[in-house]
C-alpha cells in the first residue's frame, strides 16, 4: 500500500508538472485555436534564464531566497516579452491562413529558440542551483518533498487563478467574447490583437513559472529539455479537452497517474510481457482509447471542424 | 488540346528526361556523397508524396506518418537480413512491406475516423511513438526487431545477379551504389507521382478535395467519407512502406532511432513548405529540406571565414538555426507554400490575404 | 492532363536543378594523394561525432582528442615513405543519426580520408562501417562499444576500448564480488545502455545474483521516479543502470529522495564529471567504471590530462584520450608500414603494439582491443576514486601492462619483470585472475624499482613466487 501510495504521489507531482504546462497550451489555443508548439521552448527558456540569474546572484553572496525570486521575476518577464514577440512575429501574420501554417512556423520557431538556447546556455547539462531548503516527509511510508508540495500547490493555484481571470474579470470577457467569435467581438469593441498578445503573454508567464518549478524539482536543465515535456504537456491538454482549463489541468493529473501507476504495475499485471519501457505509450494509448468515445477530450466542448 | 501546348510538354518530358539522367553523374564529380543527398532526396519525395495524399488531398493531419516508414523498413530488414537467416527477394519483400504498411495505415485510420484537425493530429503523433517504441522493446521476450541494437548486415537490393551496392561496369560506364539506387528511386518516384496525378484528377481524388474543403457537406451530397478517409491512411501508409524498405536496403542498418517523431514532422515540413495538395510543390518542398541543411553545412563554415576571418559561431548551430528561421520566414511570406496550387493561391486571394 | 503532366516534369527539373545548385556550394575536396614530387605529404584523417543534439559535449570532447593527437604529430614531424607528413583533420558532424552517419561516411570516403577516426556512437559507427569497409578505408573508434561493430567481419574496423561485452561483464564480477545478492537493472533502451545492461544481467545471473526488477527509462527522461518506487519494493540491494550521465545523475539523487538505501552501479557512461555534478551530493559512494585504466595510474595519463586541460582550457569528458590514442594508433600503423596508402598500412593496424595513454593496445582477429581492462571507480568526496581493475584480462595483456610500467625502469628490473612473466605464463590459463595479482604487484614493484634499484627486483619475483604457490 505504501508503495501504492509513493506510486500516487509520484504521478501528481509529475502529473502537476504537465498541468502548469497544457495550461499554456490550452490558454493559446482556447482563444485562437492554434497550438504553440513553440510553448516547451518557452518553458526551457524560463529554466535556463532562472539559472543563470538566480546562479549568479547567488554567487554575488545574495540570500538564496531574494535570489530565488529575483530568477523566478526575471524569468516571468522574459518569457513574457518572448511571448509578446512570438505571437506578433510569427503568429499575427498568419492568422487566416491555411490551418497548418501556423504549425510549421511553430515547430520552425521551435528550431529556432532550441539552437538559440544552445549558443547561449551552451550544450551540457546545468545544475539549477537549489532555491528551497531540502526538506522530506515520510508519511504512511511514502516519501515526499517541500517541492513536491509546492509544485502541486503551485499548479493548482495558478489554474484557479486563470478561472478567476477568464471568468471574474473584463479581460477575461473579452478573451471569450474573441474564442467565440472574433469578428463579433471586434465589433463589439474587443480590440482582438490586445487580447490575443494578452493570451500569449499570460501563457508564456505561466510557462515561465513551470520553467522555475521543472528545474527547482530536478535540478537540471537542458537546452533540449522543453521539446518531450511540451508534447506531454500537449497531450494532456487534449486529454482533458483542449481549451478548456480545468480540462487541462485534470488532464495533466490524469496523464501523470497513469504514467506512474502504469510504469510501476503493468510488468506484474502482464507477467512480465510489458515493462515500464512501454511507459511513454500508456499516455498516448489512454488518449486514443479517450478520443474514441470522446471525440473532444474528457472536457472539451465541441468544436467544429477546424481543420 | 492544341499543338502547342502538346510540343511544350513534350519538350519539357525530354528535358527533365535528360537532367534526371545527367544529374547523378554531375553529382559524382562532387563527390558520390551528393549522389547520396540526391538519394536521399528522392527517398523523401516519395514520401512527402505519400504523405501529401493524406494531408494535401484529403485533409487529413497526419504527424505519426513515419511509422508506416518504419513498418516498411523494418519488413524488410526482418525478411533479408542474416537476422532471421531470411533472404527473401525483393518482389517478394517490397509489397509485402507495402501491404503491412497499408494494414497500419488502416488501423490507425479506423479509430480515429471521427477525430478532426488537432486531435487527429495527436494521435497520430502517438500512433508513431507507439510503433516505435514497440520497434525499439520488441527484442524480449522474444527478440523480433532486435531492439534498439538494431539490424545489421540488411542485404542490398538486387534483382537476380544484379546488386545494388558496390560499383559495376554498364555499357562502359562504372555505376556506383548511390548512383544504381539514384535510377531505382527515380524510377519509383515517377510511377509515384504519376499515381498521384491520376489519383488528383479521378473520382477518388474529387471526392477526398471534398472531404478537405468541408466534410459534412461531402457526407450529404453522398461520399462515403469513412471509405474514402481510410484509402487515403491505407495509400499514403503504402508509400511510406515501399520508401522504407528500399531505406532499408540503402542503408543496410536499420535501428528505431532512425523513425523518431522529428522525422514525421520533416516530412510534413515538406509537404506545407512546398505546397500542400499541389505535386509539383511537395516535390520542390521534399527537395529543399533534404538539400538545404546540406548546402548551409558547407556553405555557412567558409562563408563566415570569408567573411570575418574567423568562425563566430558555430556552424553546425547555425545550421540548424538557419533551418528553423527558413520554415518560419516562408510561412510567413508564403503561407500556402513555396508552390501552391492555382486554387489554392486563388482561393487566398479571395479571402484577402 | 499533359500540360499537367509538364508542370509537374518542370518542377522536377527546377528542384532537381536547385539541388545541383547547391553543389556548386561544396568546396572541393582537395584531389587526393598529394604527388610524390613534393616534400610534404598530407594524410587526411576523418574525425565523426555528434557536434548538434544532446551528445554534443561528447562529441566536441573526442575532437579535442583527436586534434591534441594531430597537433602533437605535426609538432613531431614523421617521415613516411620519405616524405614528411601533414596531418589534416576533416571534422564531420553525424549528430548522432545513422542516416546522417552514412552521408558523411560516403563524404569521407569521397575525399579519399587515409583513415576515418570515430564514429562515437555506435548506432552510427555501425552503418558507417560498411562504406569503409566497401572503400577499404580503416576505422578506428574510440567509443563506440556495441560488440556489433566489429562483428561484422570488416577487416577495416578496429576499436581502442573495451567492448559492452567486456564491461558488461566486468561489473558483473564487481557486483559479485561486493557481496550483493539482489540487483535491480535500469536501462534507457538506447544501443549503448541496454546491450550493457544485458551484459551485466548475464554475468550476474551466471554468478548466482537474482535480478529483482527490470526496470526501463529512455535516453530523454528527467523523472524516474516511478520506476525507481517500483524498484524500492524488490528491496534490491545494487541498482545497476545501462545509460547515460543526464539520466544516471537525477537517478541516484531521485533515489535518495525515495530513501532507496541501495548502491548505484554503472558503466562510463555515468563516470564523468557530468553525473557528479548533476547528480551532487547522492553520487557519493556510487560505483561506476571506464574501460581501461585510470589516467592517474597510467604511465602517461596525467600528462595527458595537463595537456588537454591546458590546451583547451577544458576537463576531460569521456572519451577523448581513447580517441587520441586511435589518431596515434593510425599514425603509427603508417609508419611501421612505411606508407600512408591504406591498402598497406590496413595489415600493420592489426599488428599494432602501441603503447599508448590510454593502454598497450593491440587488436584481436576482429579488430576488438586485446585484453581490454576494465577498472572500477568510487565517487567519493566528489571525486573519482580509483577501486580496483578487472576482467577480461588475457596473459598478453598482463604481459603487455608490465612491460608498459616497467618501461622506464633500469635494465636490470626490466628483465626481471620478463621473468616474472615468464613464470606467469607458466602458471597457465586457469590462473589468470592469480597472475593478474601478480603482475600487478611486480608492476608496483617495478615502478619503486626506478628509485630503490635492484632490490624490488627480488620483491617482485617474491610476489609472484607467493601467487604461484597460493594457486
Amino acid at each position: 500500500m505504501d508503495i501504492f501510495l509513493q506510486q500516487i504521489i509520484n504521478g501528481l507531482v509529475q502529473g502537476s508538472i504537465y498541468a502548469l504546462v497544457a495550461l499554456g497550451y490550452t490558454m493559446v489555443y482556447g482563444i485562437m485555436g492554434l497550438i504553440n508548439f513553440a510553448h516547451g521552448e518557452v518553458v526551457m527558456i524560463g529554466t535556463l534564464v532562472t539559472i543563470t540569474v538566480a546562479g549568479s546572484l547567488i554567487k554575488a553572496g545574495m540570500p538564496v531566497a531574494v535570489a530565488g525570486f529575483a530568477g523566478l521575476m526575471a524569468a516571468v518577464l522574459v518569457c513574457m516579452a518572448l511571448g509578446w514577440a512570438l505571437e506578433r512575429v510569427a503568429y499575427r501574420p498568419l492568422r487566416n491562413a491555411p490551418r497548418l501554417t501556423p504549425l510549421i512556423t511553430a515547430i520552425g520557431m521551435s528550431i529556432v529558440l532550441q539552437n538559440l538556447a544552445m549558443m547561449i546556455w551552451g550544450r551540457n547539462y546545468l545544475t539549477f542551483p537549489a532555491l528551497l531548503p531540502k526538506m522530506d516527509f515520510e508519511f504512511a511510508g511514502a516519501n515526499f518533498t517541500m517541492i513536491q508540495i509546492i509544485i502541486v500547490l503551485v499548479s493548482a493555484a495558478t489554474m484557479g487563478g486563470l478561472l478567476l481571470l477568464v471568468y471574474r474579470t473584463k479581460l477575461g470577457m473579452a478573451m471569450r467574447a474573441t474564442a467565440q467569435n472574433p469578428a463579433v467581438a471586434s465589433l463589439m469593441g474587443v480590440n482582438i490583437n490586445r487580447v490575443i498578445a494578452a493570451a500569449f503573454v499570460i501563457g508564456s508567464a505561466l510557462g515561465a513559472v513551470a520553467g522555475v518549478m521543472v528545474g527547482t524539482y530536478y535540478e537540471i536543465a537542458h537546452y533540449q529539455m522543453g521539446f518531450m515535456l511540451g508534447l506531454k504537456a500537449f497531450t494532456a491538454a487534449v486529454l482533458g479537452g483542449i481549451g478548456n482549463l480545468a480540462g487541462a489541468m485534470l488532464g495533466g493529473i490524469l496523464l501523470g497517474i497513469i504514467e506512474a501507476l502504469g510504469a510501476g504495475y503493468i510488468g506484474d499485471l502482464t507477467g512480465g510481457f510489458l515493462g515500464s519501457h512501454y511507459q511513454d505509450i500508456f499516455a498516448f494509448v489512454v488518449l486514443i482509447v479517450v478520443l474514441m468515445f470522446k471525440p473532444s477530450g474528457l472536457f472539451g466542448e465541441k468544436t467544429g471542424d477546424r481543420a | 488540346m492544341n499543338f502547342g501546348r502538346f510540343f511544350r510538354s513534350t519538350v519539357g518530358i525530354g528535358l527533365t528526361a535528360a537532367i534526371l539522367l545527367a544529374l547523378p553523374f554531375v553529382a559524382a564529380t562532387g563527390g558520390q556523397a551528393w549522389v547520396r543527398i540526391l538519394d536521399f532526396a528522392i527517398l523523401y519525395v516519395f514520401l512527402a508524396l505519400g504523405l501529401n495524399i493524406v494531408v494535401g488531398l484529403a485533409g487529413l493531419l497526419d504527424l505519426g506518418y513515419i511509422a508506416f516508414y518504419a513498418v516498411g523498413a523494418y519488413t524488410w530488414a526482418l525478411l533479408a537480413s542474416p537476422h532471421f537467416g531470411l533472404h527473401w527477394p525483393i518482389w517478394a519483400i517490397l509489397p509485402l512491406g507495402a501491404g503491412l504498411a497499408c494494414f497500419a495505415g488502416v488501423l490507425l485510420g479506423s479509430p480515429t475516423l471521427k477525430l478532426r484537425g488537432d486531435y487527429l493530429a495527436i494521435v497520430t503523433l502517438g500512433f508513431g511513438e507507439i510503433v516505435r517504441i514497440f520497434l525499439n522493446n520488441l527484442n524480449a521476450p522474444i527478440n523480433v526487431t532486435n531492439g534498439p541494437q538494431g539490424i545489421t548486415l540488411i542485404d542490398p537490393v538486387s534483382f537476380g545477379a544484379f546488386k545494388f551496392s558496390g560499383t559495376t561496369q554498364i555499357f562502359g560506364f562504372a555505376l556506383s551504389g548511390p548512383q544504381k539506387y539514384y535510377f531505382l528511386l527515380v524510377a519509383l518516384a515517377i510511377l509515384v507521382i504519376i499515381i498521384n496525378i491520376r489519383l488528383q484528377n479521378s473520382r477518388i481524388g474529387r471526392a477526398w478535395q471534398a472531404i478537405r474543403e468541408d466534410e459534412i457537406a461531402a457526407k450529404a451530397i453522398g461520399i462515403n467519407t469513412r471509405n474514402l478517409k481510410l484509402l487515403a491512411f491505407a495509400m499514403g501508409a503504402s508509400f511510406g512502406g515501399v520508401a522504407g524498405g528500399i531505406f532499408s536496403a540503402m542503408q543496410g542498418f536499420v535501428s528505431p532511432e532512425s523513425f523518431s517523431l522529428l522525422e514525421s514532422i520533416m516530412i510534413l515540413a515538406m509537404v506545407v513548405l512546398g505546397g500542400m495538395g499541389h505535386i509539383p510543390g511537395v516535390i520542390l518542398g521534399a527537395v529543399l529540406l533534404t538539400v538545404l541543411p546540406e548546402v548551409l553545412r558547407y556553405g555557412v563554415g567558409p562563408l563566415q571565414m570569408a567573411m570575418f576571418g574567423k568562425m563566430l559561431v558555430d556552424p553546425e548551430s547555425l545550421r540548424m538555426l538557419v533551418f528553423g528561421l527558413a520554415l518560419v520566414l516562408v510561412m510567413r511570406f508564403k503561407p500556402a507554400g513555396l508552390w501552391p496550387s492555382p486554387e489554392r493561391q486563388r482561393e487566398l486571394k479571395e479571402t484577402g490575404k | 492532363m499533359q500540360a499537367k503532366l509538364s508542370v509537374v516534369a518542370l518542377s522536377v527539373a527546377a528542384a532537381f536543378a536547385l539541388s545541383a545548385c547547391g553543389q556548386k556550394e561544396e568546396p572541393k575536396p582537395a584531389a587526393a594523394p598529394v604527388p610524390a614530387a613534393k616534400p610534404e605529404l598530407v594524410v587526411k584523417l576523418g574525425h565523426v561525432a555528434p557536434m548538434t543534439g544532446p551528445q554534443a559535449h561528447l562529441g566536441k570532447d573526442n575532437e579535442n582528442g583527436a586534434v591534441l593527437a594531430i597537433e602533437e604529430l605535426n609538432a613531431k614531424g614523421m617521415e613516411i615513405g620519405g616524405a614528411k607528413v601533414k596531418f589534416e583533420l576533416i571534422n564531420e558532424d553525424d549528430q548522432a543519426d545513422p542516416k546522417q552517419g552514412s552521408i558523411v561516411a560516403q563524404k569521407l570516403v569521397d575525399a579519399k580520408v587515409n583513415g576515418v577516426i570515430g564514429h562515437l556512437n555506435s548506432g552510427t559507427t555501425i552503418p558507417a562501417s560498411k562504406l569503409y569497409a566497401d572503400a577499404g578505408i580503416p576505422q578506428i573508434s574510440g567509443s563506440a562499444t556495441n560488440p556489433k561493430y566489429t562483428q561484422q567481419g570488416f577487416a577495416t574496423a578496429f576499436r581502442v576500448m573495451a567492448n559492452d561485452v567486456q564491461q558488461g561483464k566486468s561489473l558483473g564480477e564487481f557486483a559479485v564480488k561486493q557481496g550483493v545478492k539482489t540487483v535491480a537493472i535500469v536501462d534507457d533502451r538506447t544501443a549503448y545502455g541496454q546491450g550493457l545492461a544485458d551484459e551485466f544481467r548475464k554475468a550476474a545471473e551466471a554468478s548466482g545474483i537474482k535480478v529483482v526488477a527490470s526496470e526501463y527509462t529512455t535516453d530523454k527522461a528527467t523523472d524516474f521516479k516511478a520506476i525507481l518506487t517500483k524498484i524500492k519494493s524488490t528491496k534490491a540491494e545494487l541498482v545497476f543502470f545501462g545509460g547515460m550521465d543526464a539520466q544516471g545523475g537525477p537517478m541516484a539523487k531521485q533515489m535518495k529522495e525515495l530513501g532507496i538505501k541501495a548502491k548505484f552501479l554503472g558503466g562510463d557512461g555515468i563516470c564523468t564529471p557530468e553525473f557528479m555534478k548533476l547528480g551532487g551530493p547522492a553520487t557519493e559512494g556510487q560505483f561506476c567504471s571506464l574501460p581501461g585504466m585510470p589516467l592517474e595510474k597510467l604511465a602517461k595519463g596525467p600528462e595527458f590530462r595537463e595537456k588537454f586541460t591546458k590546451k583547451f582550457n577544458a576537463e576531460i569528458q569521456l572519451y577523448a584520450p581513447y580517441v587520441y590514442d586511435a589518431v596515434m594508433v593510425m599514425a603509427d600503423s603508417m609508419k611501421r608500414a612505411d606508407s600512408v596508402d591504406p591498402a598497406k598500412f590496413l595489415p600493420a593496424i592489426g599488428k599494432t603494439k602501441y603503447d599508448g595513454v590510454t593502454a598497450m593496445i593491440e587488436f584481436d582477429a576482429v579488430g576488438d582491443l586485446k585484453g581490454g581492462a576494465i577498472s572500477i571507480y568510487q565517487y567519493k568526496g566528489g571525486k573519482l576514486e580509483y577501486v580496483e581493475t578487472l576482467g577480461g584480462s588475457t596473459l598478453e595483456a598482463v604481459k603487455a601492462d608490465i612491460k608498459a610500467d616497467v618501461k622506464e625502469a633500469v635494465a636490470d628490473v626490466k628483465d626481471a619483470a620478463k621473468a616474472v612473466a615468464g613464470a606467469a605464463t607458466a602458471v597457465g590459463k586457469e590462473a589468470v585472475g592469480d597472475v593478474k595479482d601478480a603482475a600487478k604487484a611486480a608492476t608496483e614493484a617495478g615502478k619503486d624499482a626506478v628509485k630503490a634499484g635492484a632490490e624490488a627486483v627480488k620483491n617482485a619475483a617474491d610476489a609472484t613466487k607467493a601467487a604461484v604457490e597460493k594457486k
